[in-house]
């Protein structure tokens, strides 16, 4: 017979963790704009994008697809092709200017000052070599060690992911992993050089719920170990909310509000913030109605004028005169808290959202 | 009573709309490496029974591989199944000639996750919706076009817009027209293979308030397959929970979700990330699943989740739990020692 300590699950309730407050950034956007021209014209994939990230803290990313999450997070690593890129303004990653930065400059920062994962392991792990073989090459591309000393540090790295049985899996090709295991592997990857920060693009969108789970503690282990900056780009506001010290929410290639977890999704001001909100069904409480926002996101192409989303807004009207249609509003302070921000015209949006939105959220 | 329409359809008063009894679908393979001889059997569905009433919604969910996608081709005969009953209104069409199956493939209609690859991307809308209408024999006497055009209103698309191909529309729209498709049969029961997951969460909420409506004003009933189970949650009656091609748990939404019984049921539904700790509800105990789903090839005796079950005994790996009630709870279950949630794992989240 078994015991009822034995017939208990293994529980983990994630806390929330201390805050770094007023600490220097660590990673800072200003005024980034990222542009390839197309055939069909000029796609403004990142439109003046400006946010900053100390050390020690988690910035979430969220917005629909084709708001330019990947592609701003792509430019902090020096990711876009050079000759159908055209890329301006300012990024600083530990001081150092990543905006016009040498393709060798580029080699030796990314991986230890800053490094990310991706959705699909595919598209970093390649099939024909062991994942031992890839974690150890970027390893020695940072450090002077031997083989065996870098194998050595892969096989430790895995064992950090939670691969059971590292030093025999070291030895395995990608095929060989599960899904959530080949994520596990790329983490592993990606952490070996102790980068500063992470940038995670989805890296658990294609997961089960179970294994997001793991993930998603993973990694919030590791920063706290590391103490690294983190950026996390996600649909779910539900990660988001689990994870996350900051939002910033971004709409047809800008940031529309940035702040505080807790406040962005607890009392948002953006129209858009508020829209998302009353899309998601949600696990517990009393299913409601869910009030979509009706339209679909604005073509790169052909970005609307004034606010970019005044064509799906329902608060437009509130706004005197022209506004949302003509003047694009600027991301600053709307109320008395002066820790967060949104870009939007309407008056006294806190008072709309405990009005007018909070009682209808599903 | 059994009855015969002019559509071919035998119907028996007072049965189900729908149901599967204990139906299996094992795929052959060829092993893997050097060693490998012969064949093997993947299970992909090994022993599925569950029923649907005119009208309900049934919500199928469970992680990758578990078989929902199996499940929802063998609903919809996409596939002819290894074992087991599928009866529609008394009927059972498992093993059913493609011949008189024609009058049931009007009748259950099945809308895709990938609103991309399910359109032909040569047809025009108006094409794609008609020839829907033409296989079907529903071109009413106004004419294909005006059909077309009232479908796709119905639908929320511009009823002008039927000459315009799939590319030319967005993944929520692309999704509309493969509704439009479907509602062209005038269906009974919709298996619905994840028809909202490739979708941004505004759009996900149009398609699911549109999906709602349909469900309401044309009394069709849903098998609903999603992994989101808040989305699952929001559209289902009732819900069934799969684990590695068994049915593991069963019931009514909310004792599903607020009393589930199935260690597994218990460990997804602790997995989902909660919007509500920012708006002050505790965060929850998790349960840790240690390990990874075992291969459908050679699942475990027994209980095929003891192998990640805290509660597993040895009569677990011995005896395969049959699913049933228990003399608590509202749910059937599939465990030898189901019982409701002892930590407030659940509770804590309402
Ligand atoms: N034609 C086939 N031949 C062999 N194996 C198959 C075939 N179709 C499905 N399978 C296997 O059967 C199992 C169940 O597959 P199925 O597509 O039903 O899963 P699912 O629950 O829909 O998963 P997902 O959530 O990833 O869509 C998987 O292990 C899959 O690889
Ligand atoms: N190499 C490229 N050439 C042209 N357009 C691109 C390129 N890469 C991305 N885009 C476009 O930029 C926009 C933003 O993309 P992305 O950042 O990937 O969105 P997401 O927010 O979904 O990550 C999209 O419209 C995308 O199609
Ligand atoms: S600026 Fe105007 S259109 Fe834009 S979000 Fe605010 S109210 Fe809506
Ligand atoms: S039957 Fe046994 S192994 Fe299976 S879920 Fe129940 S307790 Fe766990
Ligand atoms: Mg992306
Ligand atoms: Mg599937």
């Amino acid at each position: 017979m078994t015991d009822q300590t034995v017939r208990a699950p293994q529980t983990v309730t994630r806390t929330p963790r201390a805050r770094a407050e007023g600490e220097e950034a660590y990673l800072e956007v200003t005024d980034l704009h990222v542009q390839f021209p197309t055939a069909d014209g000029k796609v403004q994939a990142v439109q003046g994008l400006s946010y900053a990230l100390p050390l020690r803290r988690t910035l979430a990313i969220v917005g629909e697809s084709g708001s330019g999450k990947s592609v701003s997070s792509m430019a902090i690593l020096g990711l876009h092709d050079r000759k159908s890129t055209w890329i301006s303004g300012s990024i600083k990653v530990g001081g150092k200017e990543v905006v016009g930065m040498s393709e060798k400059d580029l080699m030796s920062y990314r991986g230890a000052d800053a490094a990310m994962i991706f959705q699909d392991p595919q598209s970093s792990l390649h099939p024909f070599f062991t994942i031992g073989a890839q974690i150890t090459e970027s390893y020695r591309a940072h450090h002077n060690v031997s083989k065996r000393a870098a194998k050595a540090r892969a096989v430790d790295m895995l064992g950090r992911v939670g691969i059971p049985n590292p030093s025999r899996r070291v030895d395995q090709y990608p095929h060989e992993f599960s899904g959530g295991m080949r994520q596990r592997a790329m983490i592993a990857m990606a952490l070996v050089n102790d980068p500063k920060l992470l940038i995670a693009d989805e890296p658990t969108t294609a997961l089960d719920v179970t294994v997001q789970a793991q993930i998603l503690d993973l990694i919030a282990d590791l920063q706290r170990d590391f103490g690294s900056a983190v950026v996390f780009i996600t649909h779910d506001l539900g990660v988001v909310a689990e994870i996350a010290d900051d939002i910033l929410v971004m709409y047809g290639g800008n940031a529309v509000e940035h702040g505080p977890v807790e406040k962005i999704l607890g009392s948002p001001l953006h129209p858009y913030s508020w829209g998302l909100l009353e899309s998601i069904p949600a696990v517990s409480g009393t299913p409601g109605p869910l009030h979509p926002i009706p339209g679909s996101p604005p073509s790169l192409l052909a970005m609307p004028s004034g606010c970019a989303f005044h064509p799906r807004c329902e608060f437009r009207d509130r706004v005197g005169g022209d506004l949302c249609r003509t003047l694009k509003p600027e991301l600053i302070p709307r109320t008395a808290d002066q820790g967060r921000t949104s870009r939007c015209h309407l008056k006294e949006p806190d008072k709309v959202f405990e009005t007018e939105v909070l009682p209808r959220l599903p | 009573m059994t009855t015969t329409d002019k559509s071919g359809i035998k119907r028996v008063a007072g049965a189900p709309l729908l149901e599967l009894n204990d139906v299996k679908m094992h795929f052959r393979t060829k092993g893997e490496g050097l060693l490998a001889r012969g064949t093997k059997w993947v299970q992909a569905v090994d022993g599925v029974s569950l029923t649907v009433q005119p009208g309900e919604t049934l919500g199928l969910v469970g992680e990758s591989g578990c078989g929902k996608s199996t499940t929802a081709r063998l609903i919809t005969r996409l596939l002819e199944p290894t074992a087991g009953e599928i009866k529609y209104e008394g009927v059972d069409i498992a093993h059913m000639s493609e011949r008189k199956l024609r009058p049931y493939r009007r009748e259950i209609q099945l809308i895709f996750q990938d609103p991309y690859s399910s359109l032909n991307p040569r047809h025009t809308v108006g094409t794609i919706v008609g020839t829907a209408l033409r296989t079907h024999g529903m071109v009413p006497k106004g004419g294909e076009l005006k059909r077309v055009q009232e479908l796709l209103e119905v639908v929320g698309l511009n009823p002008e817009h039927y000459n315009r191909y799939p590319h030319e529309f967005s993944g929520g729209q692309r999704q509309r027209i493969g509704i439009a498709r479907a509602l062209a049969a005038r269906p009974k029961i919709i298996v619905a293979d994840e028809p909202v997951s490739a979708l941004d969460v505004s759009i996900q909420a149009q398609v699911m308030n549109l999906l709602e409506n349909l469900r309401k004003e044309l009394g069709i009933a849903f098998v609903f397959i999603a992994h989101d189970l808040g989305v699952v949650r929001h559209f289902c009656d009732r819900v069934a929970v799969m684990y590695l091609g068994r049915m593991v748990e069963e019931g009514p939404r909310d004792a599903l979700y607020e009393t589930p019984q199935h260690p597994y049921t218990q460990a997804l539904l602790s997995a989902v990330p909660d919007i509500g700790v920012v708006r002050g509800v505790p965060p929850k105990h998790r349960i840790r699943l240690v390990g990874d789903v075992p291969s459908p090839v050679d699942p475990p005796s027994g209980c095929r989740f003891r192998t990640r079950c805290w509660k597993a005994e040895e009569i677990c790996a011995t005896s395969d739990p049959a699913l049933e009630r228990k003399p608590v709870g509202d749910t059937v279950v599939a465990c030898h020692f189901a019982e409701p949630p002892v930590e407030s794992i659940v509770a804590e989240a309402v």
